[in-house]
């Protein structure tokens, strides 16, 4: 049983993890536009210029 | 004339040398238009950053200070191809939001407490630990929950508190207390070495009401930021004219009591006040709900609503118009919101008889053991066992769930609820009184006697009502689609004259026609149209004009008295024009040219027969009766007065939402008793299991979540709703 001592405290480790992460995730607001935030995920303004002009002709 | 508009009071200042502003921006429906702004924006010079909300259609723009003109980034945004309206964002709407936040916190911490102590009850639950390892967990699962708890059950602690000083009763009492005393257990348990610990129902119970609360916030905060945007695109504002002559359009929110303000023929008037110079006929249909002209003059108050039709008017801005009919009113909704019967939510009832009924079982059972033998420390916990796994779990969802997605399903139909308890009201209506200027009817004119006049007047007259401001003309210049001609010479407040290939014309009122009184008697067929003679040559045409119906009013009113509602127009306007209104909707009961004072004694008349009565309507002078009323319903376009007091709002030109709101509150009701049968069923289960001693922390986890389950899924099943016209 002694693995205890190293599983538990990584268990709720991972967990206090997740919990900091969501509180961050509110102070900063990123769960004021869910619908934008998801199109954001895929615009392609990050992109660099050449790359731009190569994507044009198909869409 | 172009007039140089005055945004400085949308603007804020986060930072030194930042400028900021909100704007509402219309036709932002995907990740490109969100790109197309944001970059189109950042190109302008000064620009620091601009943001888009695609959930609330907004943009948050920030720019240097002195770079820019806040007018430029609208102007901007218009040649981007998406109209904005600059806005401020209202106190109410950062409280709202800061609410919601605090339970998003609190779910959050709920939600990662329950996982962990999941983790070590399940192992707990499997029964092969040995008694140290045992004690370890729930030593492990108290240092967690406690603190959780404390941070996670605020919401819920913080109202029983408040409740219970004001010496009433909520939902949340039962549900603290049991939280509390489910922790205070557990950790007599541990202390003594025990088997059984309910750390994790406490959390889970916190859990699942926190995820029903926080979709309930949101729900509430989307309806309102759509109010708001809707607000912000009516964007009402004032020409306000400054000491040194000159005319700047500023935003009412930047109007003060004693600013000098212009109203120009055919333009709404936005502040309440008093005429200072001009003199002009005044549409109060959205005030009074009188469609007949009143006058204008020096001296005479005016209302925010009311539409300016013939002359230039400079109004003293005055928000104290003291014996006006503003005055009356205010004071009749005073007291209307005073009497307005306190309306028990169906939650608060049924926790009122719920809890005493299970704080006594819990007490028998302790009791019972304690006759039956049993030494009173085990008999105690099972009596505490017994109000854990009644705790309202359940019925803490069973209403809520109903209400976010039933208002979410008005909100597709156009229907916005100002509260949840709208729903309940709005369920046990029996009795609906309309009111005609405004909610049966358009705030848009139509020509009603389009059908006998010939197309070459219509065409001929629409030419003449094209060189004119006034609202009725412009009626007809819209309905014949001519273009003005060149010699067009306005007689103002008279008509307009024009020679059209060699023949001289006139448009206008009956003595500027020179129309005789037998041209005058075909007009009395229309008593409630304002009417506009035409004279060419010899020939006399008259025109009558008047707010259109609403385009399924007809269906929609049959329909609602097909389904058994007693209908009725209150209308402030004059007989005739109500009777023709009332005879066109087959509905037999009206009343009219009633002031706001006899409209609420109708409503106290049916109140004491025992009717449900559902006001709709929109006028300044309705607001006292929507106040009053058991359940009332405003369109958009009402005075704010009205919406204010309204219990939800509705969209669009149709009335079709009143009755999908009608039928989903049926259904709703429906949905929300059986889900609280749904929680007295499920109890009815397990508390034999708890009384009689069986019940353990695995039984106690299993039923909660399985109720709670039970009861979202069929709150879910409001989203279709039946038996209303589309």
């Amino acid at each position: 049983m002694n693995i205890l001592i190293i599983l538990l405290p990584v268990a709720i480790g991972l967990g206090v993890c997740g919990l900091l992460a969501c509180l961050w995730a509110m102070r900063t607001g990123q769960f004021d536009d869910l619908e934008g935030a998801g199109w954001r995920a895929i615009a392609d303004d990050d992109l660099p210029e050449p790359s731009k002009q190569e994507i044009k002709p198909l869409s | 004339m172009s007039v140089e508009q005055d945004f400085s009071v949308f603007v804020r200042h986060p930072a030194r040398g930042v400028a900021a502003m909100d704007l509402v921006v219309e036709g932002v429906h995907c990740g490109g238009c969100m790109t197309t702004i944001e970059k189109g924006l950042k190109a302008h010079r000064g620009v620091r950053s601009a943001r888009v909300n695609l959930a609330s259609k907004r943009v948050t723009v920030e720019w240097d200070e002195g770079a820019m003109k806040p007018g430029s980034i609208v102007e901007r945004l218009d040649e981007l191809g998406f109209p904005a309206w600059p806005f401020a964002p209202e106190a109410a709407g950062g409280a709202e939001a800061n609410e919601e936040r605090r339970l998003l916190r609190a779910l959050g911490v709920a939600a990662f407490a329950m996982m962990n102590i999941m983790l070590l009850s399940v192992s707990v639950w499997s029964g092969d630990l040995s008694p140290a390892t045992r004690d370890m967990f729930h030593w492990i699962s108290a240092l967690i929950a406690l603190p959780a708890v404390a941070i996670a059950g605020r919401p819920f602690f913080d109202s029983a508190l408040r409740a219970i000083r004001q010496g009433a009763f909520n939902m949340d009492v039962p549900i603290s207390l049991g939280v509390l005393l489910a922790l205070v257990l557990s950790v007599a348990q541990t202390l003594q070495h025990q088997q059984e610990a309910y750390f994790d129902s406490a959390v889970m119970l916190l859990m699942f009401l926190l995820a029903g609360r926080v979709l309930d916030q949101r729900m509430r905060r989307r309806t309102r930021d759509v109010a708001t945007n809707l607000a912000a695109m009516r964007s009402e504002t004032a020409l306000r004219i400054l000491d040194c002559g000159d005319a700047v359009e500023t935003p009412i929110a930047a109007i003060k009591p004693g600013d000098l303000v212009l109203v120009r023929p055919g333009e709404r008037i936005t502040v309440d006040g008093l005429v200072e110079t001009g003199r002009s006929d005044i549409d109060q249909s959205l005030v009074t709900g009188e469609t007949a002209l009143g006058e204008a003059a020096p001296g005479r108050a005016v209302f925010a609503g009311t539409m300016n039709m013939t002359g230039a008017l400079r109004i003293r801005v005055d928000k104290a118009a003291s014996g006006t009919l503003l005055d009356e009113v205010n004071h009749l909704l005073a007291r209307a919101v005073e009497q307005r019967s306190r309306w028990v939510r169906l939650a608060d009832r049924a926790a009122r008889l719920y809890a005493p009924v299970v704080h006594v079982t819990a007490l028998a059972t302790f009791v019972g053991w304690l006759l039956a033998g049993l030494a009173w420390q085990p008999a105690l916990v099972i009596a505490i066992t017994v109000l854990i796994i009644t705790c309202p779990c359940a019925l803490g969802l069973a209403v809520p769930a109903v209400q976010v997605v039933c208002a979410s399903a008005m909100f597709k139909r156009g229907v916005l609820l100002n509260s949840g308890e709208a729903l309940e009201r709005l369920a046990g209506v029996d009795t609906i009184i309309f009111d005609k200027t405004g909610t049966l009817t358009l705030p848009k004119a139509e020509i009603a006697n389009l059908a006998q006049i010939d197309p070459r007047d219509l065409a001929h007259a629409g030419a003449l009502a094209a060189a004119s401001n006034h609202p009725l003309a412009r009626v007809i210049a819209l309905a014949s689609g001519a273009r003005a001609p060149s010699d067009a010479r306005e007689a103002p407040g008279q008509g307009v004259e024009a020679r059209v290939d060699g023949d001289c014309m006139r448009l206008g009122s009956a003595s500027f026609c020179e129309a005789s009184d037998d041209q005058r008697a075909g007009a009395a067929l229309w008593p409630d149209a304002s009417v506009i003679y035409f004279r060419h040559g010899e020939r006399v045409v008259s025109f009558a004009i008047r707010q259109a119906l609403r385009p399924d009013a007809r269906e929609i009113v049959a329909g609602l008295a097909a389904r058994g509602f007693a209908i009725e127009i209150l209308s402030g306007d004059r007989v005739e024009a109500v009777a023709a209104v009332a005879r066109e909707l087959s509905i037999a009961t009206y009343a009219a040219g009633l002031k706001p004072a006899d409209k609420i004694a109708r409503l106290e008349q049916l109140k004491a027969k025992g009717h449900r009565v559902l006001m709709v309507g929109d006028g300044l002078n309705d607001a006292p009766a929507l106040a009053a009323a058991h359940v009332s319903l405003s369109p958009i376009s009402a005075s704010h007065l009205a919406q204010a007091h309204a219990d939800a709002v509705f969209l669009g030109e149709r009335l079709a939402p009143v009755a999908a709101a009608l039928a989903l509150a049926g259904k709703a009701r429906r949905l929300m008793l059986q889900n609280l049968w749904l929680s007295v069923a499920y109890n009815a289960i397990a508390v034999p299991i708890a009384i009689s001693g069986h019940a353990t922390p695995l039984v106690a986890a299993l039923a909660m979540s399985g109720s709670s389950i039970l009861v979202t899924l069929n709150a879910l099943r409001a989203r279709h709703a039946r038996g209303f016209a589309p």
